[in-house]
């Protein structure tokens, strides 16, 4: 089970023969994620070997669904094309669409994501600027490390790529479910929400690690769901609590502006939502020991 | 990137937003020719980002040339909220003002859209207006997509209730004012005060403008660049494209990954609650590659920091394996010193993660004298805090 990414996905790669769509296309195979195409109109009909596993280049991400039936696209192409491929993807309706691209102009997040609102919302879109999505053991759909945790129990979403690694590694004797990296970015896809609802739903998991970070009010809209809709208990961690007022703190999405976004607020806002909240990465593992520890 | 209100002004005027003739100026001579083109008075106004210049004294009215270059001379230098003046605007002074409304348009994240502000009581702060009188703000969503066209700018206009008299002259500077936000690829456009004056026309006396930097690269925005207000750090390390942000304490941070970087800075200054209250001295993301190269770039930029007293290295190995991080650490800092630099502070470098025993063992092996190894991030925040103490 899991969420939204199992071992039966299959996945295309839109970017796959560049040079960063090679490199993480070679770990997800190795990683045992079914990958079925690649998207490059320019290469299509190629095949590129990824050490003994050809993996067939389509010219649209339509052709490749008709060709594979691929349920998943991850999308490697650089920022200024980004847009224009998520917009091929929900044309597409492929049901899950994970954006690793960084740097993305906020102007073109906020027409795709307008866009795959007037077609009905058919495609999840993960992202854009994340780490992807893994199901441990099973799929693993971006650059999310592989080898770094085991199959396990607890849900993982996060704003951070390396802060989900970091928890992760942490809690790697216990193991996970699915984690899922939403990014940073001031306009995304899938919300910390969205994968509360899911993780809730999900037989495969009891206990939710939730990490955020400073900027925005995800994390204090994310309080007030886990409040009304979460019995699973749910971990926090929230970095930037030093950050300062009207400095980006790397994301794009990660500053504080005037009294709202600061991590004070969203530590306050989940802990009154019932949320035990870790003041480090490591402090918030232990808390998610003792929970399941009884 | 904020805009400077001149730079704002330039935008609105080449998307056909009605504003006043100005022009920048760093010399208070230089404000004579203009004021004598602009009839022989003007409005010298002090181009800092920050609010609140009116007060401060950064904006005066000239009867004469020879006022205006007197106006400029004071105002040019001058210190505001921390801003220094550098720069002028010799601008045409207002005709009779009527009326004063605020219109904007901006992200708004929490809704995945972007999102138009209006009142007719513009002015002052519109935060203010909103906190006093929310009844006085309309807020209307709008969808990247369909934009801003006559009819939606007419429900704005509706929506914030403004006067018949000016409706259509304000839904006409809203359409080119989206325009204005669509083509700069602008996270704000702000026009505070909308003014209404005694010809009946409506002009953008002061503007806001802050532009998205990941969209720089289908635009040309080299000279909008704030050079003069750049830390001479932050400016170093934008050269040598590094995620750096100078911040006030004594503890270097180099990290890998946005949100552990930001980690990173907690935990220091959670452990430097223990050593003297030091905190971090900076905000540095090195990404996910972490190569020799420009683990050294990051050095030397931390290390050339002379409020830096020690340095703290966390690395969570993903992608990336731990052993090669240690071999870009170690090289790092032979090149730092073939090249002669000043390398005498301590590191204290967390590794964990991907390969993690051998890119420790690489350490230990290199064994060298201003490196220290701990192998947990609170452990290590505690080691790098207590250093950075004892050598304040």
């Amino acid at each position: 089970m899991a969420i939204w990414l199992n071992k039966d996905s299959k996945v295309i790669v839109q970017g796959m023969t560049g040079a960063t769509g090679m490199k993480h296309t070679k770990l997800m195979l190795a990683d045992g994620t079914n990958v079925v195409g690649g998207v490059n109109p320019r290469k299509a009909g190629q095949k590129v070997d990824f050490d003994g596993t050809e993996v067939p280049v389509f010219g649209t991400v339509k052709e490749a669904i008709e060709a594979t039936g691929a349920n998943v696209s991850v999308i490697f192409v650089p920022e200024k094309f980004t847009k224009d491929a998520v917009v091929e993807a929900i044309d597409a309706e492929i049901p899950l669409a994970v954006v690793i691209t960084e740097g993305i102009a906020v102007h073109d997040s906020a027409s795709f994501w307008a866009y795959a609102g007037k077609k009905g919302n058919k495609t999840r879109i993960i992202g854009p600027n994340c780490p992807g999505i893994i199901t441990v053991g099973q799929s693993n759909v971006g650059i999310i490390p592989g080898d770094i945790t085991k199959p396990g129990r607890i849900g993982l979403v996060s704003k951070s790529g390396t802060l989900t690694y970091q928890m992760m590694y942490e809690l790697r004797d216990i193991g996970f479910s699915t984690a899922v990296g939403i990014g940073g970015d001031p306009i995304i896809g899938t919300t910390h929400i969205d994968a509360l609802a899911a993780f809730e739903a999900d037989p495969d998991t009891d206990l939710i690690v939730m990490i955020g970070e400073i900027g925005g009010d995800a994390e204090e809209r994310a309080a007030d769901f886990i409040a009304k809709n979460v019995t699973k208990p749910v971990v926090g961690y929230v970095a930037g609590f030093t950050a300062p007022e009207g400095k980006t703190m790397g994301h794009a999405g990660a500053i504080v502006s005037g009294s709202s976004g600061t991590a004070q607020a969203k530590k306050e806002a989940l802990e009154a939502a019932g949320v035990k909240v870790g003041k480090t990465p490591t402090e918030t593992a232990k808390l998610a020991r003792e929970i399941l520890a009884g | 990137m904020d805009l400077f209100e001149y730079q704002a002004r330039d935008l609105f005027a080449k998307h056909d937003v009605p504003v006043l003739a100005g022009e920048v100026i760093d010399t208070p001579e230089a404000a004579r020719e203009i004021t004598e083109r602009l009839g022989g008075k003007s409005v010298v106004k002090a181009q800092v980002k920050v609010g609140g210049r009116g007060k401060a004294g950064g904006v005066k009215l000239a009867a004469s040339a020879d006022e205006a270059v007197a106006r400029a001379t004071d105002i040019l230098g001058m210190d505001i909220k921390g801003h220094t003046v550098h720069k002028v605007m010799i601008a045409e002074t207002a005709p009779e003002i009527l009326e004063e409304y605020y219109v904007s348009f901006l992200l708004d994240r929490a809704n995945r859209t972007f999102l138009s502000i209006a009142s007719v009581e513009g002015g002052m702060e519109i935060e203010e207006v909103a906190a006093t009188r929310p009844e006085a703000v309309a807020q209307t969503p709008i969808n990247a997509i369909d934009g801003v066209d006559l009819a939606k700018a007419k429900e704005i206009v509706a929506a914030a209730k403004f006067p018949a008299e000016v409706a259509d002259k304000v839904a006409d500077v809203l359409v080119r004012l989206w325009d204005t936000f669509v083509k700069s690829d602008a996270l704000l456009v702000e026009v505070n005060p909308l003014a209404k004056v005694a010809s009946g026309d409506v002009i953008a006396l002061d503007g806001k403008v802050s532009l998205d930097d990941n969209a720089e690269f289908r635009h040309d925005w080299d000279e909008l660049h704030d050079k003069a207000a750049a830390n001479p750090l932050e400016a170093a390390a934008k050269e040598k494209n590094l995620n750096y942000v100078k911040l006030d304490g004594e503890v270097g941070i180099i990290g890998n990954g946005a949100g552990l970087v930001m980690s990173t800075l907690d935990v220091v200054a959670y452990a430097g609650e223990k050593h003297g209250g030091v905190k971090p001295a900076n905000f540095l993301d090195i990404g996910g590659g972490a190569s020799a190269q420009v683990m050294a770039n990051g050095l030397e930029i931390i290390l050339g920091d002379p409020d830096v007293k020690s340095v703290f290295v966390n690395v969570f190995g993903g992608i990336t394996a731990c052993d090669e991080v240690a071999n870009g650490i170690v090289q790092a800092l032979k090149l730092l010193e073939d090249r002669g630099e000043d390398v005498t502070k301590p590191l204290v470098v967390r590794l964990d993660g991907n390969n993690a025993e051998l890119g420790r063992q690489i350490l230990t092996d290199a064994n060298h004298p201003l490196v220290q190894r701990v192998d947990t991030m609170d452990g290590a925040a505690d080691k790098a805090a207590e250093l950075a103490h004892a050598a304040k």
